[in-house]
């Protein structure tokens, strides 16, 4: 026993010499990987003309956001296709360096950190989820790097006070807003008298409800359901039938993907349950895989609010939808929403990267802080002193039928330019 | 409050028969051949995925297809054991099972990200959102219909186990693998039939989740925790313990979820499942509970 011990005890000092020496070994690499990307520049003037520039981004391919994740992996990938057709960056081959994250938040971190000390990217890009986005910027700006990303508009990632973090889609705090005013403006004799809500605890979709409430409430409109659950929730049930049994006239759900929602939905139509208008945070938005997954006739009258659709009303945005379709297949009406936003990150970039003349991203945080109106497919981009874009747009959008078929319109606001009239009521499940 | 209540209480019980189907597979599977098989999560969407292309591309009815999933999955169990499982040896079994098994469900997982990409879809035949009205409750047809398999595939494997020749040679394995050895049972053919049939069971599970429930290959990741928590709390090995623990686990966040909140619903759950382990370590029909049957 005592000899054992005595050898353990000698191949315990060996480990623990190994594994000190291996530490100190970390340690100086990490320092010295800290050191060299700690300027967060990569200045142009190091690089030969014409040689090729990496950027980086963590996406949820696999996971949660594993639908999402892809979409901005082909909306990035678009645009680097475009940019490197049209001479790349400053003359520099854009190559596009993309992580797996798995749809969390430490992946993503651990990514980000890899992407610039080991990959050695000038540039970093955004990855999907404001979930994701929080220790993707924090992790970016520990190294001084910029991130511009699309989808990461909750109030929690502008609440870190980073200065290197920009959104190029709308502040998410206001995205059911313009649904609550169209509700609130309606005339009294037809404003619905009560409203449910409920949404997954996550900060993209939780955040969108106070303000719309808010609005609501001061319109007559009166809270009879309101429930948040958690996002490891996989049966929906109970919640579905809580607000069946409210019997609230308008429905508001946050949901993160297309089975939340087709869920609900499946749940509302076996008991016969109809409100007169329903909104999600996302699932409808989704195209072809929301109308595979509940159904053509069902989808018709369901809304979702955002920033941009596929026919979304700007020579860029048409031209991005046809190059999208070209080398993606399907139809225009199925690009999703994502596409657009990650392409709106590297039209940003493009543009600040153009100003600033190099990759050098103190220079790049400096020029996007600089209050300067840019455009991209979404439309115009202006950040504030947090990174959130104050010039952003939203909408509300709903499946209706256009000459037979399934067509995605944006009907709030009614007033913007290119909104058509919404279908008030909805129609009742199936017809 | 009352009416939602009761409505909490019958969504609990007809969902809580789905999870049965979805882990009775896994408790049967340590049973019998004391490996946590990790990759009954990815065996119930893959169940799922089988029953869609059946109706989507052929138009077959998914309870009829089960006709097809069934021997299918089977095959696929028997075949994963004999590649793999049979390998492990005594020592660290259940340890080395769980990165077997891990390393299973990866690489199907993968396969089905390839062959269908990760965009959710869903069985949606006519009876996915209808429903029965009883006094004055909507019972939806998809879940009631799903209990009813549940019962009847359960009951099946009960009758297997404890009213067949080969039942006992099962019974006797889950008792003592080297005692069963010596009285001459086939330890290692009971091993094959059992692991196929954990895994042919799921094919049913995943047809009625498909149905319930938008799925892709990732699912299987949400599926597999809440599996194990059942079985464990069922006692391991028990297959009344999977129904009993199922029906337990769903019914109760159902109520919390309908009176106090969703959030709240896993928590009570789990500090539920700790404070049953504290005092029944063996679960709710432990393996002693089991033989005894």
């Amino acid at each position: 026993m005592t000899q054992g011990r005595t050898r353990g005890g000698g191949r315990r000092a060996r480990v623990r010499t190994a594994v000190g020496g291996a530490s100190a070994v970390l340690l100086a690499a990490a320092t010295l990987g800290a050191w060299g990307a700690a300027s967060g520049a990569s200045p142009a003037r190091h690089e030969k003309l014409g040689s090729p520039v990496v950027i980086g981004a963590s996406l949820s391919l696999s996971g949660d956001f594993s639908t999402d994740g892809q979409a901005f992996d082909r909306g990035y990938h678009l645009w680097q296709s475009w940019q490197n057709a049209h001479g790349g960056l400053l003359g520099h081959k854009i190559v596009l360096k993309i992580l797996s994250d798995k749809s969390t938040p430490t992946q993503a971190a651990t990514n980000y950190n890899a992407l610039i000390t080991s990959d050695h990217a000038k540039l970093v890009i955004g990855p999907f989820s404001s979930l994701l986005t929080v220790p993707s910027a924090k992790a970016a700006h520990r190294h001084g790097y910029a991130l511009i990303e699309g989808a990461g508009g909750a109030p929690a990632v502008f609440d870190l006070k980073l200065t290197n973090v920009f959104d190029v889609s709308y502040p998410v705090a206001t995205g059911l807003v313009p649904f609550a005013k169209w509700v609130a403006k309606m005339p009294s004799a037809t404003r619905p008298k009560t409203a449910a809500y409920a949404t997954i605890t996550t900060i993209f979709e939780s955040s969108q409800f106070p303000l719309a409430r808010k609005i609501l409430t001061k319109a007559g409109v009166k809270t009879v359901y309101t429930k948040a659950f958690p996002t490891e929730t996989t049966d929906y049930t109970p919640i579905a039938s809580g607000i069946v049994s409210s019997h609230a006239t308008i429905v508001l759900i946050g949901t993160t993907a297309v089975p939340q929602i087709s869920s609900f939905m499946s749940t509302f139509e076996s008991a016969h349950y109809n409100p007169k208008a329903i909104i999600a945070t996302a699932g409808p938005d989704q195209g072809a895989d929301f109308l595979k997954a509940v159904g053509t006739k069902n989808a018709i009258g369901m809304m979702v609010e955002g920033g941009w659709y596929p026919g979304f009303k700007s020579k860029a945005s048409e031209a991005m939808v046809r190059r999208y379709v070209k080398r993606y297949g399907g139809t225009a009406s199925s690009v999703n929403a994502d596409v657009a936003e990650a392409y709106s990150v590297g039209q940003v970039l493009t543009e600040a990267v153009k100003a600033t003349h190099g990759f050098t991203n103190r220079k790049i945080i400096h020029f996007l802080h600089g209050h300067k109106t840019l455009q991209t497919v979404q439309g115009p981009v202006r950040f504030n002193a947090k990174g959130e874009n104050v010039a952003g747009l939203d909408f509300a959008f709903q499946w209706q039928t256009k000459t037979g078929k399934p067509a995605f319109e944006q009907v709030i606001p009614p007033t913007a330019k290119g909104s058509v009239p919404p279908i008030y009521p909805k129609p009742v499940w199936g017809s | 409050m009352g009416t939602q209540l009761v409505q909490a209480v019958i969504d609990g019980v007809l969902t809580g028969g789905v999870y049965a189907l979805m882990a009775a597979g896994l408790t049967l599977i340590f049973g019998v051949l004391d490996i946590i098989n990790i990759a009954q999560g990815i065996f119930v969407v893959l169940g799922a995925y089988l029953s869609y292309v059946l109706w989507t591309d052929v138009g077959v009815d998914p309870f009829l297809g089960l006709l097809v999933t069934i021997p299918a999955l089977f095959v696929l169990g028997v075949g994963i054991e004999w590649a793999f499982i049979r390998r492990l040896g005594e020592r660290d079994r259940v340890t080395m099972s769980i990165l077997v098994t891990y390393a299973v469900s990866l690489i199907i997982e993968g396969a089905l990200d390839i062959a269908f990409g990760t965009n959710v879809v869903q069985l949606r035949p006519s009876y996915a959102t209808s429903s029965f009205f009883v006094f004055g409750f909507y019972l939806p047809h998809i879940y009631v219909y799903g209990f009813v398999l549940a019962v009847v595939l359960l009951a099946g494997i009960y009758v297997l186990l404890y009213r067949t020749r080969f039942g006992a040679s099962v019974r006797a394995s889950l008792q003592d693998r080297t005692a069963a050895r010596l009285i001459g049972v086939n330890v290692q053919r009971v091993s094959t039939i059992t692991f196929g049939i954990g895994v042919a069971v799921t094919a049913a599970g995943g047809m009625v989740f498909g149905t319930t429930n938008g799925f892709n290959a990732n699912s299987g990741a949400d599926l597999i925790s809440r599996l194990l928590s059942i079985v464990i709390l069922g006692g391991l090995g028990s297959i009344g313990g999977a129904m009993g623990a199922s029906l337990f686990m769903v019914v109760l966040e159902d109520i919390v979820a309908t009176v106090w909140s969703p959030v709240w619903s896993p928590v009570v759950y789990f500090a539920g499942l700790l404070i049953v382990l504290s005092i029944r370590p063996v679960g709710l029909f432990g393996r002693a509970a089991a033989r005894a049957q």
